[in-house]
C-alpha cells in the first residue's frame, strides 16, 4: 500500500502553513520529512492521517493494505498520548477494544506487541510510573498492536533526553528492518533522519513547499557501520545546508498572535 | 600558569567559611495527631469555662450537656426522625439533580448545540440562590416533600453541570486525536477517555454540591418542615434549648464529614492512577 500526498495545501486562517506538498511514501518505505521549525511538517503529518482536513488537495491511499491490519495508517505522537487511568497492557489493548476480535486474540496481539518493545515485565505498571522513554515504548507497542502498514512517527523522540533517543532509535531500526512496515518520520533531527529513511523530504519554511527529496544511498543495515558515518555526515551537512538560512529566518521571525 | 598557582596558594591558606543555608520554610507538612489535640484542648478549655460557670450554659451549653442531648435525642428516637426526613430529601435530591447534572454536562461538553443553548441558560440560572426558588416551588407542587427535594435537586444540578462540562473540556485533546487516529467510535471515545479524563473534576464537583445539599435542606427545613435537622435545630432555638440547638448542628457537622471521607473513599479508589 502506497501512500500519497496529492497537492497538499493548508491555511490556519490567514497563515499559509503548506504549499502544493506531493510525495509518495511506497510499500515499506521510511520517508523522513525535515524543515525549518514551523515549516508544517506536523500539519502534513496530521493531514496524511486523517487527522486535519487540508485547504486543498488530499491525501491517498493506493493499493490495498496488509491483510492482518486493522488501521493501516497508525500514529506515534511525540508527547506518547497514552490514558493515564490504564496500565500498560490497557494502553496497548485499547485501540483492539473495538474491533472484532475475541478477547483471546486481543491477547495474543497485546502480548506480541508487548515483547517486541521489550514491556512484558511492565504490563501492570502506570505510565506515571514509567520513565519517557518506556512511556514512547507504551506508544510504540500500540501501534504495532494494530499491524499497521505505514506509522506516521510525528517526532517521536523530541520529548526524550539524547541517551533515551539513541535507544529508541535503535528499536526503529529494528522493528523497520524487515521492510513490512513504511514509515512517515517528521523530525527535526536531522541525524535520525539520516539514520533511518530511505529519502528525506526537505520543506522549505513557511509556507512549506517541497525544496528537495534526498535519497539516502545504503540501507539501513550498512548505516550502522564506522565507514558509513562519513557518508551520513556529508549527507546530514547538505541537508543543513539547504535548511540553514531558513532555520534562520524562522528563529528570527516574531509572532503575531 | 605560575600566577594562578602562586594565588591558589594565598587562598589556600585563607581560612574558610561555609555557604548559609537559606532554603528553609514554606514546606508546611500537617503533623498527624496535632489537629486532633488541638480540637481537644478547644474542647477541654470549653468544657472547663463552663464548669466553672464562666459561660451561661443558657448561651452556650458545655461539650457534655451537648453530647448528653444527643444521647437523649438518640434514645427517645427523635433523632432518627429527624435524621431519616433530612437524609431522604438529601438523598433523593442530590441523586436526581447529579443525575441531570451529569447529563446535560456531557452534552454541553460533546456538543455544539446543546453547549450554545445549555451555557446561556446555566449563566443565566446558577447565579440565583436555589432558596429562593422554594416559595414558588411550594405553589408549584403543594407542601409535600416535593418542593424541598426540587430546591437541592436544582442546586446540585447547576453546579454539577458547571463541573462536569468543565471536566470534560479538561480532557486532553491529544487523547481524544490519538483515539480517532485508532478509529474508535464515537461512544467508547467517551467511555474510554472522555469519562474517566473527566472523572477527577466530577469528584470533586461531588464534594461542594454535597455541601450545597447540606445548606439548602436545612434551609428549606427552617422554612417549613415538622421533621428534619433544620426543622429541629429552629424549634430548639425557639425554645431556647441550646443544647438541643447544639446537638443538631453537631449532627450536622458529623454528617458533613462522613460525606467528605466517602467522596475521599472513591477519589482514592476510582483515581489511584493520577
Amino acid at each position: 500500500m502506497d501512500l500519497i500526498a496529492s497537492h497538499i495545501s493548508h491555511r490556519f486562517g490567514d497563515l499559509a502553513v503548506l504549499d502544493d506538498v506531493s510525495f509518495t511514501v511506497g510499500a515499506g518505505e521510511v520517508v523522513a520529512i525535515v524543515g525549518p521549525s514551523g515549516c508544517g511538517k506536523s500539519t502534513l503529518l496530521s493531514i496524511l492521517g486523517g487527522l486535519l482536513q487540508p485547504t486543498s488537495g488530499a491525501p491517498e491511499l493506493r493499493g490495498a493494505p496488509p491483510a492482518d491490519s486493522l488501521n493501516p495508517l497508525t500514529f506515534v505522537f511525540q508527547d506518547f498520548a497514552l490514558l493515564p487511568w490504564a496500565t500498560v497492557e490497557e494502553n496497548v489493548e485499547f485501540p483492539l477494544l473495538h474491533t472484532q476480535l475475541s478477547a483471546a486474540q486481543r491477547r495474543a496481539l497485546v502480548e506480541d506487541a508487548l515483547r517486541r518493545t521489550g514491556l512484558t515485565d511492565f504490563r501492570k505498571t502506570y505510565p506515571k510510573q514509567l520513565s519517557g522513554g518506556m512511556r514512547q515504548r507504551v506508544g510504540i507497542s500500540r501501534a504495532l498492536a494494530v499491524k499497521p502498514a505505514i506509522l506516521l512517527m510525528d517526532e517521536p523522540l523530541s520529548a526524550l533526553d539524547s541517551q533515551t533517543r539513541e535507544l529508541l532509535m535503535e528499536d526503529f531500526v529494528r522493528l523497520l528492518a524487515d521492510g513490512g512496515m513504511g514509515a512517515v518520520y517528521v523530525t527535526h533531527n536531522l541525524e535520525e533522519a539520516a539514520r533511518l529513511a530511505d529519502r528525506i523530504v526537505v520543506l522549505s519554511r513557511r509556507p512549506g513547499r517541497i525544496r528537495e527529496v534526498v535519497a539516502v544511498p545504503m540501507t539501513r543495515a550498512e548505516r550502522g557501520e564506522t565507514a558509513a558515518r562519513e557518508k551520513l555526515l556529508a549527507l546530514q551537512n547538505q541537508i543543513w545546508s539547504l535548511i540553514r538560512n531558513e532555520a534562520i529566518d524562522a528563529e528570527r521571525e516574531v509572532q503575531h498572535a | 600558569m605560575l600566577d594562578r598557582a602562586a594565588t591558589d596558594m594565598a587562598s589556600k591558606n585563607e581560612t574558610t567559611r561555609r555557604v548559609r543555608f537559606r532554603g528553609a520554610g514554606f514546606v508546611p507538612a500537617s503533623s498527624r495527631y496535632g489537629g486532633w489535640v488541638a480540637l481537644a484542648l478547644v474542647i477541654a478549655i470549653w468544657q472547663a469555662a463552663g464548669s466553672a460557670g464562666l459561660v451561661n450554659a443558657l448561651f452556650l451549653p458545655t461539650p457534655a450537656a451537648i453530647v448528653r442531648a444527643i444521647y437523649q435525642l438518640a434514645v427517645s428516637g427523635a433523632l432518627w426522625q429527624h435524621l431519616s426526613a433530612s437524609l431522604l430529601r438529601i438523598g433523593v435530591g442530590w441523586l436526581l439533580g447529579t443525575g441531570a447534572g451529569v447529563v446535560v454536562g456531557f452534552a454541553i461538553g460533546l456538543s455544539r448545540l446543546a453547549r450554545s443553548i445549555g451555557i446561556t441558560f446555566i449563566s443565566a440560572l446558577f447565579p440565583i440562590p436555589k432558596i429562593a426558588l422554594l416559595p414558588l416551588l411550594i405553589l408549584w407542587l403543594g407542601i409535600g416533600e416535593e418542593p424541598k427535594i426540587a430546591t437541592i435537586a436544582l442546586g446540585v444540578f447547576f453546579s454539577t453541570a458547571i463541573s462536569v462540562y468543565s471536566g470534560v473540556d479538561a480532557v486532553p485533546r491529544n487523547l481524544i486525536r490519538m483515539a480517532q487516529s485508532f478509529n474508535v467510535p464515537f461512544a467508547t471515545i467517551v467511555r474510554k477517555v472522555i469519562w474517566p479524563g473527566a472523572l477527577p473534576a466530577i469528584l470533586a464537583g461531588f464534594r461542594i454540591t454535597a455541601s450545597v445539599a447540606l445548606l439548602l435542606v436545612v434551609s428549606a427545613e427552617m422554612i417549613g418542615a415538622q421533621y428534619g435537622i433544620g426543622a429541629f435545630v429552629l424549634q430548639a432555638g425557639n425554645l431556647m434549648q441550646t443544647d438541643q440547638l447544639l446537638a443538631g448542628v453537631v449532627i450536622l457537622s458529623v454528617f458533613g464529614l462522613a460525606v467528605g471521607k466517602v467522596i475521599g473513599w472513591l477519589e482514592m479508589r476510582l483515581l489511584h492512577w493520577r
